[in-house]
């Protein structure tokens, strides 16, 4: 799991909060609201003033947090000159928010990259394929400016083996390639990173989406170069294709670094087994297919395996599982004790069968688990792991009306064994108010709180009641959170909790909730930090649209999907706000011309790039 | 473009809006003198919003605006929950529960292989996990290559025959192992995990294949 990026989300305790940067649209350079305006054709300050700013960019290399810098860049033309000077890592939570030309002109000396693309309904295939970010013009600003680039993180962009090639061929300190939910690439790309950036020492591949024909897979893994790498971690579960795993094995015998590595599903235990013993220095293991490659009757490779995990002392966390055969789980008792970080979230485990791991695992700090092991494999859990910050229960059968065997039961007894509990994400069938109050009252850490009752619009499964109660709750009573989605049947009154409470809240997502636009409008003008907020069929309309108009500038983004929204509000929004891009997204093109009344999907962000001119044909910019 | 400062609590000003105030129409939740009043001290709150001039009196129309209407096939759901009705039959929405395909995608395990017919010039895939057993699969490689028809034989032996020139088509399967081995030897869940990719063989080449398991 992807500890180290916190899944690229701002959902951390250090409370960054992302400040409209200053308009740098217009030379405004009087205007002090705005902040100062690039110093384009001014003369060299004086040269007392040119020594404070040497001072000051020294003491600005220490900052690091992105809301400090922005912060300070704020302060004047000097103090926004030093910062540009010295910032280092580049944020963009939005591609479209800036262009990459003015972030380029702006920050000179950039080593770190961290870039955002599609809103996160994407994932769930709301976004129609071909939607854009594209991160063909990033790398293309980026190669003939940043010399020194040496870290590029991505997440829901749209990446090619071009865009890839560019980035092997214009840094030459390149150091660390994460992707994350990307698309457009194949094995093509990989080796040409493998083979030209000498200096890898991370490439994360989390969850992307390769195009691969079967007969055009390159082994990429092959690539490496023959002479010891600097490898530190090497993520690559979510590609598909088959490689040479002699290869890998050579590679990770020639990577005396590597910490972390995650296989994908062609390694099978026998292999696992030959990986582990060239590197048992790995601190971060993914196992591929947890099952054993040769039939009955051969030789047991559980005791090797037993070996190898014994032999494995500084291992924190393990993940992979796939298809597993839980007579193999007792391998890794020898690790338990140590695991701070456990994933079986593919891993169809019973509440037996969990149950000999999980009482080992005293200093779990993250568990991803399905809801196969039930509502008593989570009675475990919170017997056990009492150090627990992050647990996510994920459902075996991502349908509707499935038989999801984990429950409120489980959730209370989760937030009676898991008081350190900072973020959950929980899927389930049935829920009740008491379950989530009592959370709320166990766990006053929690920064994030993700609710999914599978079946929509269900209310309490003992009172009948709707959920409102339960929410309210959490917002009264977890004072730090800042993320929160909801589900279930929620009235109106749910979101004025949401509202009047959830002062930190930066992060919302709602579904198939709420009454009517005042649901809405409680959330938009209670919630005075929200950054993101993501609704899909809901109940909410132009009115409410255009009443969170003095606060659109002030986030990241709002999306709308199947709400009740039109055409004629949602020019009014355009209208009104200049510096916001509105985006109204169709699901195909129609033949018809004439434009519908009814907004299916609305995607609305800040930018100071203006409307983008790569928009396809199924999306409008008002 | 000014920035936006953090905005005043208005938590007693919220609670005070009334159901009506909140109800759905073009008019702008401004209009009535209370509302507005309510709220003074909002930075380019009401004040902006009412210049807009979007009041026409006339109410948005059925909630949705056509939309629901429209997208019927696709969001059944949201029509129900508007009319504050508990849904009827759970129609599949688009992404929803929101799991992301990557999980559904390993979780499926999906079994595709690639189907190749001696003299036909194109290759199909099938996902094996999308059948319960040989009979299933081969009609639905019957149906595929349309040419063929099944043809069961008194063992159970199994041939698709082209009935235009006769011939017969016996379906085999590479495994693992890289063999060739005649479809229908195993047991089913044994040849899903094992079979890498299918071919329809004419009966004359099919003689080199592993010799059948004895049914004991």
């Amino acid at each position: 799991m992807r500890e180290e990026i916190s899944d690229m989300s701002e959902d951390d305790e250090t409370g960054e909060r992302a400040r409209w940067a200053p308009d740098l649209s217009k030379n405004r350079s009087d205007d002090s609201d705005s902040g100062p305006g690039p110093p384009i054709g001014d003369s060299p300050p004086p040269f007392s003033d040119q020594v404070l700013e040497n001072v000051l960019e020294n003491v600005l290399e220490f900052l690091t947090s992105r809301r400090d810098r922005n912060a300070a860049s704020a302060v004047c033309r000097s103090w926004y000159r030093a910062e540009a000077q010295t910032r280092r890592e580049l944020f963009i939570g939005n591609c479209y928010a800036v262009a990459p030309h003015r972030a380029v002109e702006r920050f000179q000396s950039i080593k770190s990259v961290v870039l955002k693309g599609k809103p996160r309904f994407a994932d769930f295939n709301l976004v129609p394929f071909g939607w854009g970010a594209q991160f063909e013009p990033w790398v293309k600003s980026f190669g003939a400016a940043y010399r020194h680039l040496e870290r590029i993180c991505l997440k829901r962009m749209s990446v090619t083996d071009k865009d890839l090639t560019i980035i092997a061929e214009s840094f030459p300190l390149f150091k660390d390639l994460t992707l994350i939910c990307c698309e457009g690439f194949s094995t093509l790309g990989l080796a040409v990173i493998a083979e030209r950036c000498r200096h890898l020492r991370v490439l994360d591949l989390i969850e992307d989406y390769l195009e691969d024909e079967d007969d055009e897979v390159v082994d990429w893994i092959s690539r490496f170069p023959e002479t010891t790498t600097s490898l530190e971690s090497l993520v690559f579960d979510c590609v598909t294709c088959p490689f040479n795993f002699d290869a890998l094995e050579c590679l990770v015998a020639r990577s005396p670094s590597l910490q972390r590595l995650r296989v994908n599903h062609h390694v099978a235990l026998e292999q696992l087994r030959r990986l582990m013993a060239s590197a048992p220095q790995l601190t971060h293991l993914g196992t591929g297919t947890f099952r054993s490659e040769v039939g009955f009757g051969e030789v047991d490779p559980n005791l090797d395996l037993v070996s190898a995990f014994g032999a494995s002392r500084s291992l924190v966390c393990l993940s992979g599982f796939r298809e597993i055969e839980p007579e193999f789980l007792p391998a890794i008792y020898p690790v338990c004790a140590n695991l701070t970080s456990l994933n079986f979230s593919f891993a169809n485990l019973t509440a037996e069968e969990l149950n000999p791991v999980i009482r080992q695992c005293h200093n779990l700090q993250t568990f991803w688990v399905l809801d196969s092991v039930g509502d008593e494999g989570l009675r475990a859990v919170a017997e056990s792991c009492q150090d627990l910050r992050e647990l996510r229960v994920f459902p075996l059968d991502p349908t509707e009306d499935s038989d999801s065997s984990v429950s409120d039961i489980g959730l209370q007894f989760i937030s009676e064994g898991c008081r350190k509990l900072r973020s959950i994400l929980y899927f389930c069938q049935r829920m009740t108010n008491a379950a989530v109050v009592a959370m709320s009252k166990n766990c006053p850490d929690l920064v994030v709180f993700r609710l999914c009752i599978m079946g929509r619009h269900l209310p309490d499964r003992i009172t009948g009641e709707p959920m409102d109660a339960g929410f309210r709750a959490i917002v009264m009573n977890c004072k730090k959170l800042t993320r929160l989605s909801v589900s279930g049947l929620l009235t109106d009154k749910a979101f004025e909790y949401i509202g009047c409470y959830g002062k930190l809240i930066r992060t919302l997502s709602v579904a198939f909730a709420g009454d009517s636009d005042g649901g809405l409008r409680y959330v938009l003008e209670g919630c005075t930090r929200l950054q993101k907020l993501e609704i899909r069929d809901s109940p909410f309309g132009d009115a409410s649209l255009i009443s969170g108009l003095p606060f659109y500038y002030n986030m990241r983004f709002l999306w709308m999907s199947s709400c009740n929204l039109s055409m004629r509000g949602c020019k009014e929004v355009a209208r009104n706000k200049p510096n916001l891009v509105v985006e109204v997204i169709r699901d195909a093109v129609e033949e018809e011309e004439e434009e519908i009344e009814a907004v299916e999907k609305l995607y609305l962000y800040r930018s100071l790039a203006g409307a983008r001119t790569d928009v396809p044909a199924f999306v409008k910019i008002l | 473009m000014s920035v936006e400062t953090e905005r005043s609590s208005t938590e007693s000003e919220v609670s005070g809006l009334d159901y009506e105030e909140t109800a759905l129409t073009l008019r702008l939740p401004g209009g009535t003198s209370r509302v507005a009043g309510s709220e003074p001290d909002r930075k380019r709150g009401f004040s902006e919003t009412v210049e807009l001039g979007l009041g026409s009196g006339a109410p948005v129309g059925t909630r949705g605006v056509g939309s629901t209407d429209d997208q019927s096939d696709e969001s059944p759901e949201s029509q129900a929950s508007v009319a504050e009705k508990p849904p009827a039959p759970k129609a599949r929405v688009v992404g929803w529960p929101p799991v992301r395909s990557f999980r559904k995608n390993v979780m499926k395990s999906c079994k595709l292989v690639k189907v190749a017919v001696d003299g036909a010039p194109y290759l199909r895939k099938v996902d094996l996990e999308a059948y319960t057993g040989y009979h299933q699969l081969l009609t639905a490689l019957q149906e595929m290559f349309s040419c063929f028809t099944l043809r069961n034989y008194p063992d159970e032996e199994r041939k698709l025959v082209d009935p235009v020139n006769g011939t017969e088509y016996v379906p085999t399967y590479e495994d693992k192992e890289g063999d060739w081995m005649l479809v229908g030897d195993v047991p089913w869940k044994m040849f899903v995990e094992s079979c890498k990719r299918v071919r329809l063989m004419k009966s004359s080449e099919a003689v080199n294949l592993a010799p059948r398991a004895q049914h004991s």
